[in-house]
């Protein structure tokens, strides 16, 4: 890969290689971004550890928790980061109608998500298990419903992002928007790893 | 790479390894899922391997999806990344090391 870069700065005219460098700028400047998400996941993550005890005589996440509902939700989720591994290899062959096929596909796995955790709170806050019972499931709300809603936000930029390949194109401007939502993407799926390991499995083996 | 590509630290993969980095996380996820449903193993025993098996399937996206390696334009990326597992690590240990050692002092009866 680096050979691949010196000679496309060797051979690519001033401009190019600016537009280049500010695209992967842009990238690096998203990732470092990211890493401060970390940081702000952690905080609810570290949280959640310090709370998951405190049940105040409410239930316990052995009590609420559905794992076969939780390993639907995990698969949703997983295959959508592989399709939109594909979206972003259909953009990088210039294949237009292909890349936005593959993230419609992530979309709607993306959304089905949405709603499988939307049902679940759903359910919980009717049997009057809402975030107002306990420390546990304020905190449970809290980290669930964070990760929920950076899904959210990343469905939304998805749109725009559909809209915006589909009437300028796989612009260069577009393919390093497409990056960034691609690190977006796979990073909620990385942390929501964490949230199966830690927040049910921990809480139904416990 | 047919295609010079100077992303930093944020190549394309390909398709080999979005099947390697899906088959491997799916087994990954399988496993601990079923260790806990079925009941059949002691607590210590499930609940070490599900964080093992978490670790390695964050491994895994890293470098299957995330594509993270240590190439020279990878390499601020994995910098920026290892600095915040750091910071994550102390933030997390710390945070559960103070609270918890309050509750022990604060409320005994929850640590019988």
């Amino acid at each position: 890969m680096s050979t691949d870069v010196m000679s496309s700065h060797h051979a690519a005219g001033h401009d190019h290689e600016h537009d280049h460098d500010s695209g992967g700028n842009t990238v690096f400047g998203f990732w470092l971004y990211l890493m401060t998400d970390c940081v702000l996941f952690a905080s609810v993550f570290a949280t959640y550890a310090v709370l998951v005890n405190h049940t105040a005589g409410g239930p316990s996440g052995k009590d609420i928790f559905e794992l076969p509902y939780v390993l639907g939700e995990t698969f949703l989720l997983l295959i959508s980061s592989c399709t939109y591994g594909f979206s972003m290899l259909a953009a990088h062959r210039g294949a237009k109608s292909q890349a936005l096929a593959w993230l419609g596909a992530t979309f709607l796995l993306g959304a089905g998500f949405i709603g499988m955790e939307i049902n679940e709170f759903h359910h919980l806050i009717v049997e009057g298990f809402g975030p107002d019972r306990s420390a546990f499931l304020s905190s449970f709300f809290t980290l669930v419903g964070m990760h929920g809603l950076h899904v959210t936000a990343g469905l939304v930029w998805m749109l725009v992002l559909m809209a915006q390949i589909k009437t300028r194109g796989l612009t260069s401007q577009n393919n390093t928007r497409l990056m960034c939502l691609s690190l977006f993407w796979h990073f909620l799926d990385i942390v929501w790893i964490c949230v199966f390991t830690i927040v049910y499995l921990m809480g139904v083996a416990a | 790479m047919s295609h010079a590509s100077t992303e930093t630290g944020a190549g394309h993969g390909s398709y080999g390894s979005y099947a390697i980095g899906f088959v491997l996380s799916v087994i990954l996820t399988v496993i601990p899922f079923g260790m806990v449903m079925s009941g059949n193993f002691s607590r210590e025993t499930a609940l070490i391997s599900m964080l093992v098996m978490g670790v390695v399937q964050i491994v895994v996206h890293l470098v299957c999806f995330l594509h993270m390696n240590t190439s020279s334009e990878g390499r601020w990326n994995l910098l920026a990344f290892l600095f915040t597992v750091l910071i994550i690590v102390m933030l997390v240990g710390l945070a559960i090391w103070i609270m918890v050692n309050a509750d022990m002092l604060m409320m005994p009866w929850m640590f019988k």
